[in-house]
């Protein structure tokens, strides 16, 4: 019976989209001593790249490393160091790789600048060749005349 | 004839950034603290917890800070290298045991040899963290005014040895 499909129809649909609303699991959120301090070290954590496991930053690794990097940040901060004075304290002995996101300076200019140059490269190689092509004769583009005959 | 001298001068360009790209080791992260002094450090010894071992003991020698560890696979490849090096009295080995029991620390050195004239005990990796260290083994070439002149990341190897770490030595004790 059409109306009894219908609401077979709709109850499954309905269903379907329940799923669309999953269920995140995440890690149990750490029971730390100062809340507080917590926070600011994850946002701090979240700017520096793990050494170990290289694509991932202190906030997410589990490295050892990681682990020991973050205590340190906590103990920075509660000592009353500042933002600055920490990823400071970090490039000193790390470099500057340690920052997640590469400072802006000479030596990253071109890791910066060459995305965006490239693709103007690209943008103007396109320009000129379409240009070019505008100006063929229109038998340039029929299959059976050889390109050297059509070019002239 | 330009049509395919472009392309071609372009490919022939990624390749050569392609050949330079795959002769760097992107795992390696170079050192901000070369040329810079070595970090204050003071902490006991691995084999005698009274005795301190402080940075400013070391002024006045060109020495070696190995980084190792009992639970290091990697440091193992190394070490036979370095008890045969410290044999030859080029310039004294200080290891650094890197966050171990010193239980551990103590049997490995029983157990694989102990080329280091004496070795630090950084349990939690604070001495590790301002040397920048970020995986053992590492080894630093450190000079008479207590400057950071070299280091070098992952097991020692002979042609490395060879070729930087013995002529920096021998450059160092001359200086």
């Amino acid at each position: 019976m059409p109306k009894l499909e219908r609401l077979l129809h709709g109850l499954l649909a309905a269903l379907l989209c329940l799923t669309l609303v999953s269920a995140q699991a995440s890690e149990a959120p750490v029971v730390a001593a100062n809340p507080e301090i917590e926070a600011r070290m994850m946002v701090l954590a979240a700017e520096l790249r793990c050494l170990v496991c290289q694509n991932q930053t202190i906030a997410d690794s589990h490295a050892g490393l990681a682990e020991d990097l973050r205590q340190q940040i906590r103990e920075m901060l509660a000592k009353g160091m500042s933002e600055r004075q920490i990823l400071d304290y970090m490039t000193e002995r790390y470099g500057d790789f340690v920052l997640y996101r590469p400072p802006f300076k000479p030596s990253t200019l071109l890791l910066w600048v060459g995305p965006g140059l490239l693709l103007l490269l690209a943008l103007g190689t396109l320009w000129r060749v379409l240009q070019r092509r505008q100006r063929l004769a229109p038998e340039a583009f029929d299959p059976d005349t050889p390109d050297e005959d059509a070019a002239r | 004839m330009n049509r395919f001298l472009l392309p071609l001068g372009a490919f022939l360009l990624l390749a050569l950034f392609l050949a330079l790209g795959l002769r760097l080791n992107p795992r390696e992260v170079p050192s901000p603290l070369i040329d810079k002094p070595a970090p204050s450090f003071q902490t006991s010894s691995l084999a005698r917890p009274e005795a301190l071992i402080r940075r400013e003991d070391m002024l006045g020698k060109v020495w070696m800070l190995n980084v190792w560890a009992s639970w290091c696979a990697a440091c193992r490849d190394e070490h036979a290298l370095l008890v045969d090096f410290s044999r030859r009295g080029v310039a004294p080995i200080y290891g650094l045991n890197y966050k171990d029991k010193r239980e551990d620390g103590l049997g490995w050195l029983n157990r694989f040899g102990n080329p280091y004239t004496d070795t630090l005990f950084d349990p939690d990796g604070r001495i590790g963290i301002d040397y920048g260290v970020y995986g053992v083994p590492e080894t630093f070439v450190i000079d008479r005014a207590g400057v950071i002149r070299y280091k070098h990341i992952g097991p020692v190897t002979p042609e490395v040895l060879r070729d930087k770490i013995e002529p920096l030595l021998r450059k160092l004790a001359n200086a």
